[in-house]
């Protein structure tokens, strides 16, 4: 017979977990849904009143070519952050995890960039590309780039793409290094006995081994280079020349906040939001699968 | 196929050393046993041999190569591990060709190594699974087909079969010998296990902190062990040893009785006997009071006291007996079947 143990009911469990849903319904689910309630309204031109209109603000996205040109942007630019900083993070990882002596120096080094805020970051990488000041602009000079990404539209895009990568390697070596350390390492001198040199094993063990890693950092790398990446465009392009970094956040921010058109920026926020709750659902569903050694 | 020397082997960690000037010639074709204790500097060795630890000095020749700068890969060596360290995202067919196609050998090549190793083996219908979806066992199949395949000069294991149950232990154990003696390759084998010591190995080699105890013969090993350390590890029960001196006559045990034994030159001595060498004996000059009997079916052992002293003494006695608490036992010893050793220096006296 099935026995089930029965607890007095108490209102103190409600009562630990009152702050936290306290917090997730002021700052999360009630801006989401005044963001949703707006998507469904157009202002008028002097905000003074508002009208219901269901669809219509969206229809005019999908008609808006600035608009599908953001997406297009947004898809080319968070595909490039993030498997540049997959990749390097990768690299880094390879290496650090080979290091025996002063092991702790280097990870802890390469851990920093983590802890800078997007502003800063944003703010590090301006002075350093700077036309007239930057380091970089004066060596790009000598093999004859003229650089300047106020002017340059793939250039800004480059220098974007730099700095949000650089700031998520930080992230994504911490999980390769852990990844890359749960494997047992008479797996990797087994393979060294075998005849794999380090580049070999690289490839052909510890690769395939991580990859359950690289999935959940892809998934993770999207959602940051689509969400996060608000304050170092702002710092750095302010999504500019012409629209050349607009990215489909700070388009949000942008037609919101400047253009003041609400319900239009409601409406992007709210496509933004089903985006980001497809890929939180992909990666749920998919990542638990893991390596059994 | 090769021999294996090693001369004058060091193997410092920092300002540790942990082996002390090993020595050691390996036949070739021949099974060889490294035992000891835990943290002996067995695994050390065994990964110097492989090329996964460096060498402090020394030298290690395989055949007629100086393997000690060369990589793992270079040495022509397989190995088996305690954890097996199968690939386990490939399949077993694929485990198995892995070494195979490093070595860019034709693919009808690989197949025909693969499938004659799986047939030695018995893994034949498992070649498409992944190392997850097999057993304890199995997996240790794959690993020993993962190193014949490779047709190495040596094959080294670690303490392979120490992750499996009793039973399985026994039959693999039995199928590595059966497997190294029709291949002929020269075998390096680590265990901490005294019994797969003794029936695997043509030879063994006994670590103790880092030194040689003893390298011979298991049967050398247990007629003739070297020291006290080597006498206590090789034979189940362990041996008992006694503190005694000597005299014209023999021994004389702390009970004052004297018996018959080899003359050597020292006074005071200790004893070593057997426990299976003690035979029951109304005369004899060994009395154990009996703390303890376990009953193994075949023989019985005898857990007890030496008469009037507190040193502990085992005596195998063959059939069942039910002894009482405190009931004493008279045993006598062939004076051949004694070992004297010297209380100082730990080493074997002879006469």
């Amino acid at each position: 017979m099935l026995k089930r143990v029965h607890f007095p009911t108490s209102p103190l469990p409600y009562l630990l977990v009152a702050p936290q849903l306290a917090i997730t319904l002021v700052f999360f689910i009630w801006p989401a849904s005044q963001a949703m309630y707006q998507s469904f309204l157009i202002e008028d031109a002097f905000g003074l009143g508002s009208e219901f209109v269901w669809f219509e603000n969206f229809q005019m996205l999908w008609e808006d070519q600035h608009y599908l040109d953001a997406f297009l942007r947004t898809a080319v630019f968070s595909t490039l952050v993030a498997a540049l900083s997959m990749g390097v993070a990768l690299i880094l990882a390879g290496f650090a995890q080979r290091v025996v002596q002063g092991a702790m120096v280097y990870r802890t080094l390469l851990i920093w960039p983590y802890a800078v805020a997007p502003v800063l970051a944003g703010a590090l990488w301006v002075f350093m590309f700077n036309p007239t000041l930057g380091i970089f602009p004066y060596f790009l000079e000598f093999f004859d780039i003229d650089w300047n990404h106020y002017l340059n539209g793939n250039q800004a895009m480059g220098l974007v793409i730099l700095a949000a990568a650089w700031k998520q390697v930080a992230y994504n070596f911490l999980f390769y290094l852990a990844a890359m350390q749960s494997i047992p390492k008479s797996v990797i001198e087994a393979a060294a006995i075998d005849g794999a040199g380090p580049g070999r094993r690289f490839f052909t063990i510890i690769l395939p081994l991580v990859s359950p890693t690289t999935f959940f950092l892809l998934v993770i790398n999207m959602v940051y280079a689509f969400f996060e990446t608000f304050g170092i465009i702002h710092a750095v392009t302010q999504g500019g020349p012409g629209s050349s970094t607009t990215i489909l956040v700070y388009k949000v921010f942008n037609d919101g906040f400047v253009g003041l058109d609400l319900g239009g920026s409601a409406a992007q926020s709210v496509v933004l939001m089903v985006l980001v709750i497809a890929m939180t659902v992909v990666q749920f569903r998919y990542v638990e699968r893991k390596v059994e050694y | 196929m090769a021999e294996i020397h090693l001369t004058d082997l060091t193997k410092s960690y920092g300002p540790t050393e942990v082996l002390h000037h090993v020595e050691g010639a390996i036949k070739d074709g021949e099974f060889i046993v490294i035992v000891g204790p835990s943290g002996c500097g067995k695994s050390t060795l065994l990964r110097m041999v492989a090329g996964l630890e460096s060498v402090t000095s020394g030298e290690i020749r395989i055949g007629d190569r100086r393997v000690n700068e060369l990589e793992p890969s270079a040495r022509d060596i397989a190995m088996v591990f305690q954890n097996y360290a199968l690939y386990p995202h490939m399949s077993v067919r694929e485990n198995m060709a892995y070494g195979l196609k490093i070595r860019k050998l034709a693919k009808a090549e690989i197949n025909r190594r693969v499938e004659e190793a799986a047939d030695i083996l018995e893994i034949g219908p498992y070649l498409d699974r992944k190392p997850r979806q097999l057993s304890g066992g199995q997996r240790q199949r794959v690993a020993m087909g993962r190193a014949i395949v490779r047709d190495p000069q040596v094959f080294l294991f670690d303490e392979p079969l120490s992750n499996l149950d009793a039973k399985l232990r026994v039959q693999m154990r039995l199928e590595i010998r059966k497997l190294q003696q029709r291949l002929g390759v020269t075998s390096i084998y680590v265990t901490h296990d005294q019994v797969e010591a003794m029936t695997l190995g043509d030879r063994l080699m006994v670590l103790n902190g880092g030194y040689v105890e003893q390298f011979g013969t298991p049967i050398e090993l247990y007629d003739r062990p070297a020291s006290v350390f080597v006498a206590g590890f090789i034979g189940s029960p362990a041996m008992n040893f006694l503190p005694a001196t000597t005299g014209p006559d023999g021994v004389t045990l702390p009970t004052g009785g004297t018996i018959a034994a080899p003359q050597v030159q020292l006074d005071s001595v200790l004893l070593g006997i057997r426990p299976e060498h003690l035979l029951p004996d109304e005369a004899g000059e060994i009395t154990i009071v009996v703390d303890m009997v376990e009953q193994l079916g075949a023989n019985s052992l005898l857990h007890g006291t030496l008469g009037g002293t507190d040193h502990a003494m085992v005596a195998s006695v063959a059939g069942h007996v039910s002894a009482a608490r405190g009931a004493q036992y008279r045993f006598s010893v062939a004076p051949e079947q004694l070992h004297l050793f010297d209380p100082k220096t730990q080493k074997r006296l002879d006469a």
